[in-house]
């Protein structure tokens, strides 16, 4: 099973978990889905289209995911990243980890995704009624991953 | 030739998804940006400074001092919104 994917179809979390949990040594399955939103700064977002740079992209998360590993003791990871168009409710990104523990599990999750967030050269455009624009990286994004360091 | 990547917004400004760059005389990332920045207009725009800018050699995040060899890979983008 490869940890980390990039497509334009959504993704079946449940088969995802279901793979993590196979492992009779897994005793706890953390996963963090980040989906679509309607509104981004107070207006309507009717579509977003995910942008990525294929080839860094999978660089950068299999780094970030072997830095988790070495951190915690993790029995499976799976990162799933859409690309492409969007409309609300879509599921943009599935981190999924195992442990044997719940403790490992909560807290790799955490860091893959705030890494993720500040690290992987994704960019999203969004529609709105007064057309389309890029969205800004938030601040709190570089803070979340600031955190993690030691 | 260093094969130069534009991402994102700074794609759509610049009109340009990429090219290729003959690296004589360009020792380092700062070196590359100081070229494109005199092509004036939406280069000088995206490059004088003001708005952020990332750049990555060979897939891998890069400063400006990062020396520079025939054959990189250099892109540039914005700060990313993935997640």
């Amino acid at each position: 099973m490869h940890d980390i994917t990039i497509q334009t179809e959504a993704f079946d979390i449940e088969a995802v978990q279901r793979e993590l949990r196979a492992d009779p040594a897994v005793g706890a399955v953390v996963s963090f889905i980040g989906q679509m939103r309607d509104i981004n700064e107070g207006d309507r977002v009717s579509t977003m289209t995910l942008e990525h740079y294929p080839g860094m992209t999978e660089k950068a998360l299999e780094r970030i995911v072997e830095e988790a590993r070495q951190r915690w003791d993790l029995l499976g990871v799976r990162v799933i990243h859409r690309v492409g168009p969007l409309t609300p409710l879509d599921p943009i990104v599935l981190v999924a980890v195992a442990s044997g523990h719940r403790g490992e599990a909560f807290q790799a999750c955490e860091f893959i995704i705030d890494y993720l967030k500040s690290r992987a050269p994704f960019w999203k455009k969004e529609r709105t009624a007064g057309g389309d624009r890029w969205v800004d990286a938030r601040h709190g994004d570089s803070e979340a991953e600031a955190r993690w360091k030691r | 030739m260093i094969e130069v990547l534009y991402f994102a917004r700074l794609r759509e400004q610049l009109d340009c998804p990429g090219e290729g760059i003959d690296p004589a005389g360009l020792q380092s990332v700062a070196d590359l940006i100081g070229r494109l920045r005199v092509r004036g207009g939406a280069w000088e725009e995206v490059f004088a400074g003001d708005q952020p800018v990332l750049v990555a050699v060979n897939q891998e995040m890069a400063d400006p001092a990062r020396a520079l060899r025939d054959g990189d890979e250099v892109a540039f983008f914005p700060p990313v919104t993935g997640g």
